[in-house]
């Protein structure tokens, strides 16, 4: 929302405060500034001349000498611009001034530039004339022409400051209201949070005027959807007269950015911007039968708006339709057929109120957003409405540009009137709620000052409320109020006095901490990716059409179709990560994430789906192979303490992994995760032209099947005794036999096993592996003797060779 | 006795003059061996009359003694000779590149993530979680932004259906607990959010935030701005200030935003603050009773604060990081610059 200091100061006369100082006070009572900006700030020493007489340059055809008159005598002054002429009235920066850099340079010149006297071709020039882009202004706003601008018909006299004739010692405010306060989308509204803030009066514009005639059939008004349209009010003008506004007011509106049209155009966007009440108005001989009808369209009506475009309507659009079809699209924009041209005689004025929500609605389906509409969707009140079009009236009528009818023609239906509310609260629940001690009376002082009439009766404060202030229901919007004028600063800092209930770490924190943990500690930095992705990542990732994966959630207005569906797995990420680091050419790069996988527990997601946080870690790069993987998953399932063997069952099953390098990693027999290398056709899909290792372990499986409740080993008194084993195995028995049979045939006596070598090669015969075992054996009560390890020894060596294993000597 | 006098002499003198170690072994062996000079003497020991066997086992332990500590102080300074040779062998090249140990980095959000709810933790908060795929009664209905509110736009929800949306915010994990009806509540949720942005400079379709709700028959205001001004001063150093400015959510009233002074230029104003002196950090107010009402609690007797921030954006601000999108690359030579 913009305004400007001098459109303010029509309200607040005497705010004497602008620029940054202004901008912090009220932006500390609620009405933030987002940006401000002096229109002069690169102006200085511009003042009105009078070219008296044009002359040829010698040296050059383009350019002509200028002799100016200033006021205190006369000026040489070149210039370049074809549109000048004798007798013209334009504005001049002396030397030693500063003048805006036109818009195509102005990046080159933020600050502006001084000009100095010189010389043009020979011929001494001391000063500029200026076009209004050189005074810093968008040229569009004064009629589009650049070249010199022509102030012959403003009113102004030679040697007048040339920005204070065309009000550009102005400084222009953005403000970022929030949505509460549909109030503060005029400059009434500001100016009145203005007042307050700075403790200046306020006063409210002219709404009353003096009408010249009596018409009460000028129009006939029916409403037909009353849910819709809450207020419909017109206002009857005769022999108008369409010309410039004055000055003042096209300034006004240059201001705030709107180029000025013609005085009934201005008058109603004047208003707009006090009032925050879009007006409409109609060239009245165009109203056939004089009769307006305000009713939803038909489906698959048609209708042309006045930016000439041609636009299909359903039966959710209001149209404003005359006696024999559609004149307007309620509160979004007018029509063609009804807009007024210059040869407009009669004018009705149009002030209504409209449902916001199916404005908003209406004027998304149609792809039209307009000033009007952007104000009716936020649901504006009636009773502005009827101040808003009697504000416009009261213009036309100083500006003396028509004839305003005294009856006054609307449709306001009982059920759809908005009365002020009058709400009670108590001073005493303000203060528990803000932790103060402001007494009522100061409470009063600082909501009369915003328009809410405040009486009190000992500790009750009894308000009423304007129905443009919507947003006030409660003791905790009057406390807002209070504290905003109060001052937010000023209100004390202590800390909660609250009984708290000491809380531990969950079982699942303390596991992702430990997930963190190994993940760092092993070298894997952490990756974010988004939760949704392309549905097309199911076939990079080589999954069968029946894979879980692919029964996944669908977003119904996804961002685009790379962001459609929410993830159920976190390969994806986690490759699509480690191929960007391949292709920056990256030896090698470790990734890890944890984050959520969405699995739908019902087919139209009526219940909410299961969010199940993921641990993966994936890699490539030299030292990374299966097992080092794999070290990195007893650790981590070590470290969870979790209850039950862990086993590697491996799985030739996984369409994105390598079906001889995949194992399901189990606890007991619950399937925690899998790792293994990523298959050939998947990492050629992700444009990596290495190997890629991953794990993954669904944290809620790993949760469940841990167990923090344990209890200390004792430690051995006594030595132990080691033994090696090397043997010869066929290649078709794996680690796990072996190990199996150590465990099931060393008896309480092997405390610990590690194979330490394996070789497979030369000396091995074909078919078979050679591998070797370092045996432990202890007893917490006793040394072992060498004939209990024996013994032992010799069972594990038969069983052993039972299954075709043979010691090597 | 003269005898036993000179024997210490003639035993100091050649410990004095050894030269290894395997000198002062055999000097030892000389004196203390079984056939060693100290050792002979003591077997005129037993011949002695009671009064001289005393006189003389002084003497002699005392010249005993005083040679048995000798060697060992030579032995020891011949050791640490030795000792001193072998290390300075083995001295190496100090500068030669380490080994690298390579721990991984955790992401700037996580970082950031953990030191607010460190902070909070260690003020009493409990950390809550809830679903990121949510209903629009928890996201929406129960804090106050009823069907057709503008708020509803201004987030720009993904929806999954008409009831099931992409939470855009973590205050549902609030109604959540408020629900629960359980007086004091002293919670922070944190976690994913979803809001249809489109990818730029600034703005992500996913991002973190973390929320904090204080709920009891008393909390005050002040309380909020207390417990925030602590919190800012943690995080961003003693020196900061705070500011609270009025501003307006749907489930907080009254609502503020609240500045911190840029801790670039100290608040004088500079680029990074776009000469405003203050940076904002985060929303918060006091929670509105319709909420409350919503919720189930009592309107009349539930009184607290809620606040809430963006991770990323306090990511961005504290490592000066001008793209957002850098977050979501994962290329390891950014993340490895954050521990």
């Amino acid at each position: 929302m913009k305004a400007s200091n001098y459109f303010l100061k029509y309200y607040v006369k005497d705010l004497d405060v602008a620029g940054k100082e202004f901008a912090e006070a009220i932006t500390l009572t609620g009405t933030k500034i987002e940006t401000f900006e002096k229109l002069d700030k690169n102006l200085d020493k511009i003042i009105v001349v009078r070219i008296n007489k044009i002359e040829k340059h010698p040296n050059a055809d383009q350019l002509v000498i200028c002799q100016v008159e200033t006021g205190n005598g006369t000026l040489q002054i070149v210039t370049g611009a074809p549109n000048v002429y004798e007798g013209m009235l334009c504005p001049a920066v002396l030397v030693g001034g500063k003048v805006a850099s036109s818009a195509h340079d102005s990046a080159e010149y933020p600050n502006g530039i001084t000009i100095k006297d010189g010389k043009l071709r020979g011929v001494e020039s001391h000063g500029m004339l200026c076009s209004i882009s050189e005074l810093g202004r968008p040229a569009d706003l004064y009629g589009g022409a650049d070249g010199i601008f022509d102030m012959s018909k403003i009113n102004c006299k030679v040697g007048d400051d040339a920005i204070k004739v065309l009000h550009l010692d102005d400084t222009l405010y953005d403000f970022e209201i929030t949505s509460n306060r549909i109030d503060c989308y005029s400059v009434i509204g500001i100016a009145r949070e203005v007042s307050a803030t700075f403790n200046k009066s306020f006063t409210m514009p002219k709404t009353t005027f003096t009408p010249s005639f009596k018409d009460n059939h000028y129009i006939e008004i029916e409403v037909k959807d009353k849910d819709l349209c809450p207020l419909f009010s017109t206002r009857f003008v005769r022999n108008i007269k369409i010309e410039d506004s004055p000055e003042w007011l096209q300034d006004s509106l240059r201001a705030v950015g709107i180029r000025p049209i013609n005085n009934i155009v201005d008058i109603t966007n004047f208003v707009m911007m006090e009032f925050g009440q879009p007006m409409h108005a109609y060239d009245y001989d165009t109203i056939r039968k004089k009769k307006i009808i305000v009713k939803r369209a038909n489906n698959g009506d048609k209708f042309t708006t006045l930016d000439g475009q041609v636009r299909e309507l359903d039966d959710s659009i209001l149209t404003i339709c005359d006696g024999e079809g559609a004149i307007g699209l309620g509160g979004i924009m007018g029509g063609e057929n009804s807009m007024i041209t210059s040869s407009c005689k009669n004018l009705l004025l149009e002030a209504a109120s409209f449902n916001g929500t199916n404005i908003r609605l209406s004027s998304k389906k149609l792809g039209l957003r307009t000033e009007a509409s952007n104000l009716f969707e936020k649901g504006l009140d009636p009773n502005n409405a009827i101040k808003a079009i009697n504000r416009a009236c009261a213009l036309i009528e100083d500006l003396k540009c028509g004839e305003i009818c005294e009856d006054f023609i609307y449709v306001y239906p009982e059920e759809s009137k908005n009365i002020n509310r009058n709400i009670e609260v108590s001073a005493k629940r303000i203060n528990k709620l803000l932790g103060t001690n402001i007494s009522p009376e100061e409470m009063k002082n600082i909501l009369d000052k915003i328009d809410l009439k405040t009486d009190i009766d000992g500790d009750t404060l009894k308000i009423n409320v304007p129905t443009i202030r919507k947003d006030i229901l409660g003791y905790a919007d009057i406390a807002e109020e209070v504290m905003r004028f109060y001052g937010y600063d000023k209100a004390g800092e202590t800390i909660p006095n609250i009984k708290i209930s000491p809380s531990s770490l969950s079982k699942q924190e303390i596991i992702e901490n430990y997930a963190y943990e190994i993940a760092t500690f092993n070298g894997f930095s952490e990756a974010m990716n988004y939760s949704f992705e392309s549905k097309k990542v199911y076939d990079m990732l080589n999954l069968k059409a029946d894979a879980f994966e692919r029964n996944y959630i669908v977003i119904q207005n996804p961002l685009g179709e790379e962001f459609q569906i929410m993830r159920t797995q976190l390969v994806n990420g986690i490759l699509k990560s480690l191929s960007t680091n391949y292709n920056r050419r990256l030896k090698s790069s470790k990734l890890f994430e944890i984050a959520n996988i969405y699995l739908p527990k019902d087919k139209d997601i009526k219940v909410l789906p299961d969010e199940r946080k993921t641990f993966i870690l994936g890699g490539y790069g030299k030292d990374l192979d299966f097992y080092v993987f794999k070290g990195y998953a007893e650790e981590f399932l070590s470290k969870s303490h979790v209850c039950g063997k862990i086993s590697f069952v491996k799985n030739e099953n996984i369409d994105y992994m390598h079906p001889g390098r995949t194992a399901d990693i189990l606890v007991g027999d619950m399937k925690v995760g899998y790792l293994g290398e990523v298959h050939e056709i998947v990492t050629k899909n992700y444009n990596i032209g290495t190997r890629v290792y991953i794990l993954q372990f669904d944290l809620e499986s790993v949760i469940k099947s841990s167990d923090f409740v344990f209890k200390y080993h004792e430690i051995s008194k006594y030595p132990k005794s080691d033994r090696d084993l090397s043997m010869t195995v066929p290649n078709d028995i794996t680690a796990d036999k072996i190990e199996s049979v150590l465990i099931k045939n060393g008896g309480n006596l092997l405390e610990s096993f590690e194979l330490f070598d394996i070789y497979e090669g030369e000396q091995v015969k074909e078919g078979y592996k050679s591998i070797a075992y370092n045996l432990t054996f202890g007893s917490n009560d006793h040394s072992l003797t060498d004939e209990e390890v024996d013994t032992a020894i010799n069972k594990i060596i038969t069983a052993l060779n039972s299954i075709g294993i043979e010691l090597r000597k | 006795m003269i005898n036993i006098e000179e024997l210490k002499e003639k035993a100091i003198d050649s410990i004095n003059n050894a030269k290894s170690l395997k000198d002062l072994e055999d000097i030892r062996v000389n004196y203390f061996g079984k056939k060693g000079e100290i050792t002979s003497l003591m077997q005129h020991f037993k011949d002695m009359a009671t009064e001289d066997r005393k006189k003389f086992g002084q003497i002699i332990n005392d010249a005993k003694k005083s040679i048995d500590d000798l060697i060992k102080e030579r032995c020891d300074s011949f050791n640490s000779l030795v000792l001193n040779e072998k290390l300075k062998k083995e001295s190496i090249d100090v500068s030669l590149p380490a080994k690298k140990i390579g721990l991984g980095h955790l992401h700037p959000c996580t970082i950031v993530f953990n030191d607010v709810k460190n902070i909070f933790e260690k003020m009493g908060y409990s950390v809550v979680t809830g679903p990121e795929i949510e209903f629009d009664e928890y996201n929406f209905e129960k804090l106050n932004i009823e069907k057709g509110h503008p708020a509803r736009d201004e987030q720009d929800t993904f929806y999954i259906n008409e009831k099931v949306l992409l939470r855009t915010q973590t205050s549902p994990v609030q109604a959540r607990v408020m629900e629960k009806g359980k007086l004091p509540i002293c919670i922070i949720s944190a976690g994913r959010v979803f809001r249809s942005d489109s990818v730029d400079a600034t703005h992500s379709p996913t991002f973190h935030q973390i929320e904090g709700l204080v709920v009891d028959e008393n909390i005050s205001f002040t309380d909020l701005k207390g417990t925030l001004t602590t919190f800012a001063k943690s995080f961003f150093g003693e020196g900061i200030k705070t500011r609270f400015r009025p501003h307006h959510f749907p489930f907080t009233e009254p609502s503020a935003e609240m500045d911190v002074s840029c801790f670039k230029c100290g608040g004088k104003g500079c680029r990074f603050c776009k000469n405003e002196g203050w940076i904002e950090i985060l929303g918060c107010g006091m929670v509105n009773p319709r909420v409350y009402e919503l919720c189930g609690l009592d309107k009349d007797k539930c009184q607290g604060f809620a606040f809430g921030m963006g991770i990323e954006r306090l990511a961005l601000l504290k490592y000066e990081i001008d793209d957002m999108r850098l977050l979501y690359e994962n290329d390891v030579r950014f993340l490895n610059q954050f521990d």
